[in-house]
């Protein structure tokens, strides 16, 4: 029989027996944050490909999500840190080696360009409203004269955004469960996918939504097959990484994993969204919806199962 | 100059001197420790192998968790050491979530908090509180760049190994075995 | 006071507005160890004084640092200090939460009723002190002053045996002597003519080889032991220690010998007879010093290891190599006394036959194994001499001719009327001890409060005894006062100093003080002729060459042996303390009395289908019951687990932390559960906890209900004819895996 045991009485608040650092707030911001890299880099890319005039839903209207979104989610943050007055030093200095930094960075630039963005919507979201300033209808104007430079900003910025809490997550290999590297890709397309989403259900024209249905079904695809690749590296990974990939193969996670991250959350979408595209008619928010909880219960997973797993012990 | 520890678990007998020591020489709050004792027993009665060690933060020459600290609170000072800026620690948590042997903890005052070496004695021509006291006499502390001094010709003569070596952390803490 | 049945309190039920008087006094001295420490980071200055640590018996010498709020942040081990070379153990490092403990006792109680329930009500320590010595007084008038007895521990027991000798009682006794260490002291005594002593003259960090019987080292964290054992170790000494259960001292010897529970006599006496008839024993040695050898060679004959086998389970190559092992290191061999050896009621026989084997080896006087110990004799404080009583702890043992100190039991047993006429105790003071935790078989010492006219405790923490009291004195803990002077029989002489490092805390006064007031009270004013026990603490020194500013200065002085060379040089005449002034292999004293000559193996009672033996033993964080409570202390450990081994936890069904409760063969059940630890380092056929836990005093709001308390399931006892130590390893236990209790036990 083999004993391996604390015998000085180790029993840290919140660090023994696994770590309960990290909970909802986190799992809240990172999909927030996903779904708004999704949306802006949508909106960038047709910006800049001088297409915004055919998919209004994304340019406009969920655009107006973003914000709200980046804002919850710093909220969240913030509510998380345990020594809140000192939040300031985020932006004392820029470390390259932590994702952290980059993110407290990325996140500084993009909330309020992607406010700007919505403002110099203004006028087209809300006509029947009058700007109170007229310097504030000048620089509306000034906003939407500039807007394809805001989306060759928000471009790179959004796929940071998108990627850095998975590079965040990866490079911990203290958690054998996200310590692999395809959790930044992973994360990037499961955000993508979300974005697609939200404006898929917030879409009005036929155009926007048949084209986001096969944008979504194929970020859907890719997700997938990221999600295969990760399980396949973990089971030819260490013994850490076995125990690990147990958590959600065979243990505590399973049933949420493929109850609501794989079948509700990608493939019956998947499906809906493929028979939609032969031209069966499928309410819109039923995919979309499934998407969207699918990504907020994958980074749920992620962050609490992730958690259990330790080096020692 | 690169402090290390070597610990002896053949002399070690758990009796966890080192984290009273720790606790009352660095003002830790009772329910939290900056070291720890484990014990690790193999076979079946009567072939039976047990494992004493005393363990902390490694002080590791590829720190994740100083890697991954967005305001540089985190950091290595001379000598290798490992330590926490209280007052640029935002609590993000990240560094405990790094730490591949949980050697750190949240503070109740709102920063994170770990083993340190003693610096503070370190700077008195003093040893860390826990090498200082144990009864056993099997914690040794120096400079492992130095080959003249304790710490290095123990590993030069005797088998070690260090803790989860295939994190990839180079750990400044080494375990003299059987 | 009536004699009307004692019922236990438990010091929960305290009327409010008193607690409320010393609620300023918590607020000035209380240190909040959980709070902002952002204050205590900044490097406060710190006074330092010496004291030596009363945690456990070692009294290693320690400075203790103290801030100028009264704090005291940390304690570390004098430099100079033979007993602990700077180094303190865990428990002395922890010494700051015996100190900070809000849970002690904080002003005197007295027994009272409130709505016909037995309560405690707080008082000044004048009533306190006026009732004792009204008590005192009346029992001296009444029965005599034997008959108010002193049952004491460590320091504080000390200064109130002073008193009681001024007052004219000598029916004194501690547990240390009965539940603790007395057989060896009547074994050794027999054979070498001297005790082992405390701190133990074993010469472990010069030894080759350590040889341990039952004995924990590592466990039990006797300091200097300790210390060598790690010594001796990087020496690449032998260890072999002998143990049913794989002790961390097993697991640092090169022979570990898990031997069958209560049968290590045989093993004993089978390496007696390898030593012997191979030829390897000290012949020059024993010729020079030993009496009777030649009737100790044919006693073994029959002792041969393939007889031991049959017996121990240790195979006969491994009696036999293990024996070598040790004559090959002889004469720098120890064979360990141990220390709490009261297990089987052969005990002082057993200890004996470890002399034995000792004085084959030749290692007492010698190199490695046993050192002549000196002390340095410092001269009583004068007072006049005290009075002769008729009869005192010597005539209470009377039955037991080798006991040469008050036996506890015994005394306890004269509390029960018809439990001793000839010398009836009627009156407890206990003082420093925790007796329901230390002496076995609870309903005899219940039995004998409830007889009893009156008791006293006088302890620093609300101990289960304190509730059983009529009054409790609140001691304060030794870092607030001055003690005697410590002068321990070690390689050299040393003296350490004990001064407060702290002002009393609370209403809590120091015992020297208790006993001065007590003493004036009785008329005995001439025994305690000062003020302040300062005075007799600098008198002394000034005799000694020393004074009281120089040890406050350096804490411990050593100073040089007087007696000559701790060992025996080659061929040196000496004279043993025997009646014979030889090591006497045969003990003409023991045949006289009827007893066996020279050791022999008597089998013990085993366990029946479906019963564990109960073994328990020392963890290296705690002290008895003492520190349980203890905030630094109890985050290392704040309850006890029961060993079990894997194949019985297979058979009962048993899963790792698990709660059992423990029934034991006389139907006692444990008033807690204890969490099961499944681990392969102890026997099938015993269980094993560490001892101490289970406090059910309310009052020690960090001890109360955690882990169980194996003295409680100690009801049989076998005791020693020799001096009367009480065996407790013979009880047997079953597990109970549901709930025994009907009602919730809060």
């Amino acid at each position: 029989m083999q004993e391996e045991i604390f015998i000085s009485g180790r029993e840290i608040p919140k660090i023994d027996p696994y770590l309960e650092i990290w909970h909802f707030p986190i799992a809240l911001y990172l999909f927030l944050g996903g779904l708004a890299a999704g949306i802006l880099f949508f909106a960038a890319l047709f910006t800049a490909l001088d297409k915004d005039k055919q998919v209004p839903a994304v340019v406009k209207y969920a655009m107006i999500i973003v914000p709200v979104a980046l804002s919850i989610g710093l909220m969240a943050l913030f509510y998380d840190l345990t020594h809140k007055l000192y939040f300031w030093q985020l932006y004392t200095t820029i470390r390259l080696e932590s994702p952290m930094s980059w993110g407290a960075w990325v996140l500084l630039i993009i909330t309020p360009l992607s406010f700007l963005w919505v403002f110099s919507y203004f006028s087209e979201i809300f006509p029947k409203w009058k700007l109170p300033f007229p310097f504030l209808e000048k620089f509306e104007t000034y906003l939407a004269k500039n807007r394809k430079n805001m989306a060759f900003m928000i471009l790179p910025l959004s796929i940071i955004l998108g990627i850095y809490t998975g590079i965040l997550l990866s490079a911990f290999n203290a958690r054998p469960l996200w310590n692999n590297s395809i959790l930044g890709p992973l994360f990037l397309t499961s955000g993508l996918s979300t974005g697609a989403a939200a404006i898929l259900l917030l879409s009005k024209t036929h155009f926007e939504k048949s084209l986001f249905t096969k944008i979504d079904l194929g970020l859907i695809i890719i997700e997938l097959a990221l999600i295969v690749h990760m399980i396949m590296g973990m089971y030819a990974g260490s013994a850490v990484q076995l125990e690990a990939l147990d958590i959600l193969i065979g243990g505590e996670y399973t049933v949420l994993f493929f109850g609501f991250v794989i079948i509700l959350g990608l493939l019956i979408p998947a499906f809906l969204e493929t028979i939609e595209i032969f031209g069966y008619k499928v309410p819109v928010i039923i995919p979309s919806m499934l998407v969207l909880l699918g990504g907020l219960m994958f980074r749920v997973i992620m962050v609490e199962a992730g958690q259990i797993t330790r080096y020692l012990y | 100059m690169k402090y290390g520890m070597v610990i002896d678990t053949l002399k070690c007998v758990g009796c966890s001197d080192c984290v009273v020591a720790c606790q009352t020489e660095n003002n830790v709050p009772i329910g939290y420790c900056r070291d720890w004792v484990t014990e690790s027993v193999n076979g079946a009665y009567p072939q039976i192998e047990m494992e004493l060690k005393t363990e902390r933060c490694n002080h590791c020459e590829n720190a994740p968790c100083v890697r991954c600290c967005p305001t540089g609170a985190s950091h290595i000072i001379e000598g290798g050491i490992v330590l926490v800026t209280p007052n640029e620690c935002i609590g993000c948590g990240a560094c405990i979530e790094s730490c591949p042997y949980d050697a750190r903890y949240q503070h109740p005052g709102g920063y994170v908090d770990k083993c340190t070496f003693c610096h503070h004695r370190l700077e008195k021509g003093q040893l860390p509180a826990c090498v200082s006291v144990c009864p056993t006499h099997c914690m040794y502390f120096g400079d492992l760049d130095d080959p003249t001094s304790q710490v290095s010709q123990l590993l030069k003569s005797r088998k070690h190994k260090v803790l989860a070596p295939e994190a990839g952390t180079k750990p400044n803490i080494f375990y003299l075995v059987k | 006071m009536n004699n009307s049945r004692r019922t236990f309190i438990k010091i929960s039920a305290l009327s409010a507005s008193g607690l409320m008087l010393y609620n300023y006094g918590i607020k000035a001295n209380a240190t909040s160890l959980t709070a902002n420490n952002k204050l205590a980071d900044s490097a406060k200055a710190l006074n330092r004084f010496p004291t030596y640590c009363e945690v456990c018996f070692w009294k290693c010498a320690a400075w203790a640092y103290v801030d100028e709020n009264n704090n005291i942040p940390k304690i570390i081990g004098n430099d100079t200090d033979p007993h602990c070379y700077g180094r303190l153990c865990p428990r002395g490092t922890g010494g700051v939460g015996m100190y900070s403990d809000e849970d002690r006792l904080k002003t005197p109680l007295i027994r009272t009723q409130v709505n016909g329930e037995d309560t405690f009500r707080e008082a000044s320590w004048e009533e306190a002190i006026d009732l004792i010595a009204g008590k005192m007084k009346s029992i001296k008038e009444q029965y005599g002053p034997e008959s108010f007895a002193l049952l004491k521990h460590g320091a504080p027991g000390g200064h109130l045996e002073h008193l009681f000798q001024a007052y004219g009682s000598d029916t004194i006794g501690e547990p240390a002597y009965a539940q603790c260490r007395g057989p060896r002291e009547t074994g050794f005594k027999l054979t070498f003519g001297a005790w082992v002593g405390s701190p133990e003259p074993t010469d472990i960090r010069d030894t080759k080889c350590l040889v341990l019987i039952g004995s924990h080292i590592g466990e039990n964290m006797h300091n200097t032991q300790v210390q060598e054992m790690s010594e001796c170790i990087d020496k690449g000494a032998a260890i072999i220690a002998v143990d049913p259960r794989f002790s961390t001292a097993a697991s640092k010897a090169q022979h570990w010998l898990p031997i069958k529970p209560a049968t290590d006599m045989a093993l004993l006496l089978a390496w007696m007879h390898v030593l012997i008839y191979e030829d390897l024993y000290d012949k020059e040695y024993v010729e020079l010093y030993g009496q009777g050898f030649d009737k100790l060679k044919e006693h073994v004959r029959g002792f041969t290891p393939e007889w031991a086998y049959g017996i121990t389970t240790i195979k006969p190559e491994e009696i036999r190599k293990t024996a070598r092992v040790m004559a090959e290191a002889a004469p720098s061999v120890i064979v360990h006394p141990g220390r709490h050896v009261t297990w089987y009621g052969d005990d002082s026989q057993r200890g004996r036959a470890i002399a034995l084997l000792n004085a084959l080896l030749g290692s007492w006087g010698r190199r490695g194994g046993f050192y002549f110990k000196e002390s340095l004799k410092i001269p009583n404080f004068p007072h006049p001499p005290y009075p002769e009583p008729k009869w005192g702890w010597h005539e209470i043992g009377e039955n037991f001719p080798f006991a040469e100190m008050g036996i506890t039991n015994e005394i306890i047993k004269a509390s029960i009327p018809g439990g001793n006429d000839k010398y009836p105790v009627k009156a407890w003071m206990v003082a420093g001890t925790n007796l329901l935790q230390s002496i076995p078989q609870a309903s005899v010492i219940e039995k004998a409060i409830e007889s009893i006219e009156f008791l006293v405790v006088l302890d620093t923490m609300p101990m289960e005894i304190t509730g059983y009291a009529d009054v409790v004195l609140p001691e304060c803990t030794y870092l607030e006062r001055y003690d005697d002077l410590r002068s321990a029989t070690n390689r050299e002489p040393s003296v350490a100093l004990r001064m407060p490092v702290a002002p009393p805390k609370y209403d809590s006064k120091p015992a020297w003080w208790v006993a001065k007031q007590i003493g004036e009270k009785l008329g005995l004013k001439e025994y305690f002729n000062y003020t302040d026990y300062k005075e007799t603490i600098a008198w002394q020194l000034e005799q000694i060459g020393s004074s009281l500013e120089e040890m406050e200065k350096i804490g411990v002085k050593n100073f040089p042996r007087k007696t000559g060379s701790m060992y025996l040089k080659e061929g040196e005449a000496y004279e043993f303390g025997t009646p014979s002034g030889k090591i006497e292999f045969y003990s003409d004293q023991l045949a006289e009395k009827g007893f066996d000559p020279m050791p022999v193996y008597t089998p013990h009672p085993e366990p029946e289908n479906g019963y564990y033996r109960l073994n328990y033993g020392r963890s290296p964080m705690h002290t008895f019951s003492r520190t349980i409570n203890n905030p630094n202390l109890s985050d290392l450990a704040d309850e006890n687990y029961l060993w079990v081994n894997p194949k019985v936890a297979k058979i009962e069904g048993l899963k790792n932390k698990q709660e059992v409760w423990l029934q034991n063969q006389d139907g006692i059940t444990s008033t807690y559960p204890i969490k099961v630890r499944v681990t392969e380092r102890i026997r099938w056929d015993s269980v094993y906890m560490y001892h101490g836990f289970g406090h059910n005093n309310k009052k020690l709001t960090r001890a109360h209900g955690k882990g169980m308390s194996d003295t409680q399931l100690i009801t049989k006892v076998t005791v020693d004819p020799l001096m009367g130590g009480t065996g407790m390893r013979g009880n047997f236990v079953k597990i109970i895996q549901e709930n025994p209790h009907k009602e919730i036990l809060s």
